[in-house]
């Protein structure tokens, strides 16, 4: 039980000390998420044939 | 005047430069048309238009903020012939994002795309660039060919609409289908592209 206060008040401080730089909502990451998983798929062959034809051309 | 013929190690350059940056072609053009099939078409033209133009790319600059400024400029004339409607991604994985104290349904990855894609695009691509992407507002003013301080207002504005969104957990189903919202994205559309060449070098 006052482990647990101890803990909620630590937690209190540092989401202070947050605030000035990080004010963001917890959706914030999401939209790094977002973009992170498409950046991460492996790349469909309709690209890198393209990436092959390109030389080709011009 | 960038005449200048382009030596076989420079092509190479670019080529290899263009290739590392499709995958962030991708991420854009998804967040910004929602369909991934309508999306990768987006991004195999914005492929070909900066081989096309490579002439143009001025070597040591980024190749990400080159290429999303064609990739935007194509989306925005894809988007006035009608081409995209924001249509929503079934897709996205039902990952789950964050789930609030006092909601019992919890946030998923594709509830957030779906809010994203309800905002009116110049709000969505500025968020897309800023908290998606990584660009700073400077880079990102440059990318959408207006002033920083457009840029922040824009991202400003739909930091506030996507919070009050996740925050009472309203996001709307498809209002992108619904034709008054349609007609107004595509007024707004036209707000953007108004001025908007594809030079952004002022």
């Amino acid at each position: 039980m006052t482990s647990d206060k101890n803990k909620k008040s630590e937690k209190g401080s540092e989401s202070k000390k947050m605030t000035g730089e990080q004010q963001r909502p917890e959706w914030a990451n999401g939209l790094r998420q977002l973009y992170d998983s498409v950046v991460e798929e492996p790349l469909p062959d309709s690209f890198k044939d393209l990436l092959a034809k390109l030389d080709k051309k011009s | 005047m960038a005449d200048e013929v382009r030596t076989a190690s420079e092509k190479a350059d670019f080529k290899r430069e263009l290739t590392d940056v499709v995958p962030h072609l991708r991420a854009f053009a998804r967040g910004l048309c929602g369909r991934p099939d309508m999306a990768d078409d987006l991004v195999q033209e914005t492929m070909l238009k900066a081989w096309a133009a490579q002439d143009r790319f001025e070597p040591g600059t980024s190749m990400r903020a080159w290429t999303f400024v064609i990739l935007r400029n194509a989306y925005l004339t894809d988007m006035r012939r009608n081409r995209f409607r924001g249509e929503y991604d079934e897709n996205v994985a039902e990952r789950i994002l964050t789930a609030p104290a006092g909601q019992e349904e919890p946030i998923h990855l594709s509830d957030m795309h779906r809010a994203l894609l309800t905002l009116p695009p110049e709000r969505r691509e500025a968020l897309l660039l800023v908290g998606a992407g990584g660009f700073s507002y400077e880079e990102a003013a440059s990318i959408c060919g207006c002033a920083v301080g457009t840029i922040k207002s824009r991202v400003g504005r739909a930091r506030s609409a996507l919070n009050s969104m996740m925050e009472d957990g309203d996001i709307p189903q498809r209002s992108v289908n619904d034709a008054t919202a349609h007609r107004a994205i595509l007024q707004e559309l036209d707000m953007v592209a108004a001025g908007n060449g594809i030079a952004s070098k002022d």
